[in-house]
């Protein structure tokens, strides 16, 4: 059984007297493992599509299943409990919260867990390790480079041992030749068994992964398993 | 790292903020401290004074008489069974419950005595109780010191026509007039004092007294249980209020406190407008960070214990810096504020406590929307402001 399956998934949103579709139906099933581009042109419902798969974006209809559990027949609160426990998030903007140190930006998902507080510095001193920047522990979003703070952000995505590291435009603020080492950095990530579903403009992202999913108007146009 | 590791980051890195809030909601904290302890030393203050100006309980003899007396004007009265006060029952005045809210009591033995021919009323206080509640007395000469001064009214004075140093003979015994009193307008004026014990001798009233004024201080003004409670301990005696002194007094003090108190509401008001008013810019300015907390999977919950916990923070330490500024504020302006020079600031525990506790309600009240308006941020929207 795959780990991700998408089934039918409509979204829409209303504007006024205006309907945007935004999803169209969209089918798509993500096995365990996998690194998978989505690509698509702004506007496509790349980012709802993401939104969608990350629980936090109510489809119109249709089913999204994550390791057996029907994500939106889940209560609110218990699908923020489902993505504290399964599901890590790189923004595009890194969104590092600017008063925490890097090592406190990477334990902050695990603040609500319990956990002893040696504990989670140690997983997240082994996170940032993995990503490079055991060196910057302490050091604030300000006081690192671009690269860095998504080596940061991507650190807190994994540091709680997510099925699925889902990524928005991970390189969309950063300068080609960082692009290339954050992307060779999920390569890795995926190489060792983390499935990667990210979104992406950059056609040359798409070489990192197995798959690329193109999105036209809300609709998977190729890529779809 | 846990919750609370979160909100006290936020406000130790981000300090301007921190010090926006914690001195708007301070200030509140500060002039409602200010104000209610400058209040309450100077209704003390005035109350002291106005105790002293004084009786405002009337201790007589039960008499089944009216007395026939207006405005110092007597046309005397029809009295019958007339009984007298033991002067060893006034020490239980001082035994009753609200002992400690009295200021003095003096008393007092009446009677007629001739001097050079003229009738004249000799009443025998004790001086030191009666200077301290007439302080309006004028003397001319000197305070009686022995037992064997007088004080006399102007009228009286005149009457009798002596001068301070003078000396006057009463029932055979020789007494020096020490000083005379000041017109007061009042029946004072036309009476002569001596002391307690040798009136009573004079008067053949040894161990009696015919009535007592006592004084008693207005705080929390318990004047009618202290009223009932003087009568349960001496039964033989009538115990009065002079109401007009009482409800006078207590209207004074009553219209005093009510302007302090519409002032500090409408300081507290503004305070807590200030909190809500950061609080609600922290929280719109902390949109992404909120929905970055509500990606990675907090709860509502979580977020209001955030926020809440910061509000309590900010609130607990401006608690204490406005309880200080406030007592320090108190100090600087009573000396301008009362007119006594004397007047001393009170230290009240329940200040202290209520100012703290008012803070933390306050900062957490103006913070309970803001922190439920951001627990109910959709993480899409809130991402998508990215």
């Amino acid at each position: 059984m795959a780990l991700i399956e998408i089934k039918n998934v409509k979204k829409q949103y209303t504007s006024g007297d205006d309907v945007v579709e935004a999803l169209r139906g969209v089918d798509i099933s993500i096995e365990t493992g996998d690194f998978i581009t989505i690509m698509g042109q702004s506007g496509s419902g790349k980012s709802t599509l993401l939104s969608v798969l990350g629980g936090m974006n109510h489809p119109t209809s249709g089913d999204v299943e994550m390791a057996g559990v029907k994500l939106y027949q889940l209560p609110g609160e218990k699908r923020a409990d489902f993505r504290a426990q399964n599901l890590g998030f790189v923004f595009q903007s890194f969104n590092l919260i600017s008063y925490l140190t890097a090592i406190e930006n990477v334990m902050l998902p695990l603040a609500i867990v319990k956990m002893s507080t040696p504990a989670k510095r140690t997983a997240a001193r082994s996170a940032l390790e993995r990503v490079g920047l055991g060196a910057k522990l302490d050091r604030l979003p300000n006081q690192l480079s671009g690269g860095e703070q998504e080596r940061v952000a991507i650190a807190r995505a994994i540091v709680n041992n997510p099925d699925i590291l889902l990524a928005d435009e991970p390189t969309g603020n950063l300068d080609s030749k960082t692009s290339e080492e954050v992307m060779a950095l999920f390569r890795e990530l995926n190489d060792a068994g983390q499935t990667v579903v990210m979104v992406t403009h950059n056609p040359e992202n798409g070489a990192y992964s197995d798959r690329t999913i193109h999105l036209k108007d809300g609709m998977v146009m190729s890529g779809q398993a | 790292m846990k919750l609370h590791t979160i909100s006290i980051n936020n406000l130790k890195r981000r300090k301007a903020k921190m010090a926006f809030l914690t001195i708007g909601l301070m200030v509140g904290i500060a002039t409602i401290v200010t104000l209610v302890t400058l209040t309450r030393s100077m209704s003390s203050d005035i109350e002291r004074k106005m105790d002293e100006f004084g009786a405002n309980i009337l201790v007589t003899p039960q008499s089944n008489g009216l007395s026939m007396n207006y405005g110092g004007i007597s046309l005397g009265g029809v009295t019958f069974d007339q009984r007298e006060i033991r002067e060893e029952d006034l020490v239980k005045i001082k035994t009753i419950t609200n002992h400690k809210n009295i200021s003095a009591i003096s008393p007092k033995v009446l009677g007629g005595v001739k001097i050079n021919d003229h009738d004249v009323l000799l009443v025998g206080v004790n001086f030191e109780s009666e200077l301290k509640m007439k302080q309006w007395w004028k003397i001319f000469g000197n305070e009686p010191t022995s037992g064997h001064d007088l004080l006399l009214g102007s009228d009286a004075a005149k009457v009798l026509n002596v001068s301070p140093g003078d000396n006057l003979t009463i029932k055979g015994e020789f007494f020096k007039v020490a000083g005379v009193l000041d017109q007061t307008g009042s029946q004072d004026d036309s009476l002569v004092f001596a002391g307690l014990a040798t009136a009573q001798k004079l008067l053949g009233k040894e161990g009696k007294i015919s009535m007592a004024e006592v004084a008693a201080l207005c705080s929390g003004c318990p004047i009618g249980d202290m009223v009932t409670q003087i009568a349960e301990k001496i039964p033989d005696a009538k115990v009065s209020a002079i109401q007009q002194v009482v409800e006078g007094r207590l209207k004074t003090l009553d219209q005093f406190k009510r302007f302090s108190y519409a002032i500090a509401a409408v300081v507290v008001f503004i305070g807590s407008l200030i909190v809500f008013v950061t609080m609600m810019g922290s929280v719109n300015e902390r949109t992404t960070e909120i929905g970055v907390f509500r990606a990675i999977g907090f709860r509502k919950s979580h977020i209001m214990r955030i926020i809440l916990l910061e509000a309590a923070l900010v609130s607990l330490l401006a608690g204490f810096l406005g309880y200080a500024v406030g007592m320090g504020g108190a100090k600087l302006a009573l000396p301008f504020m009362a007119e006594s020079k004397n007047a001393h600031l009170i230290w009240d525990s329940t200040v202290a406590f209520g100012s703290i506790g008012l803070a933390l309600t306050l900062g957490l009240l103006a913070s309970l929307y803001p922190a439920l308006h951001a627990s109910k941020m959709d993480p899409t929207e809130a991402l998508r402001a990215l």
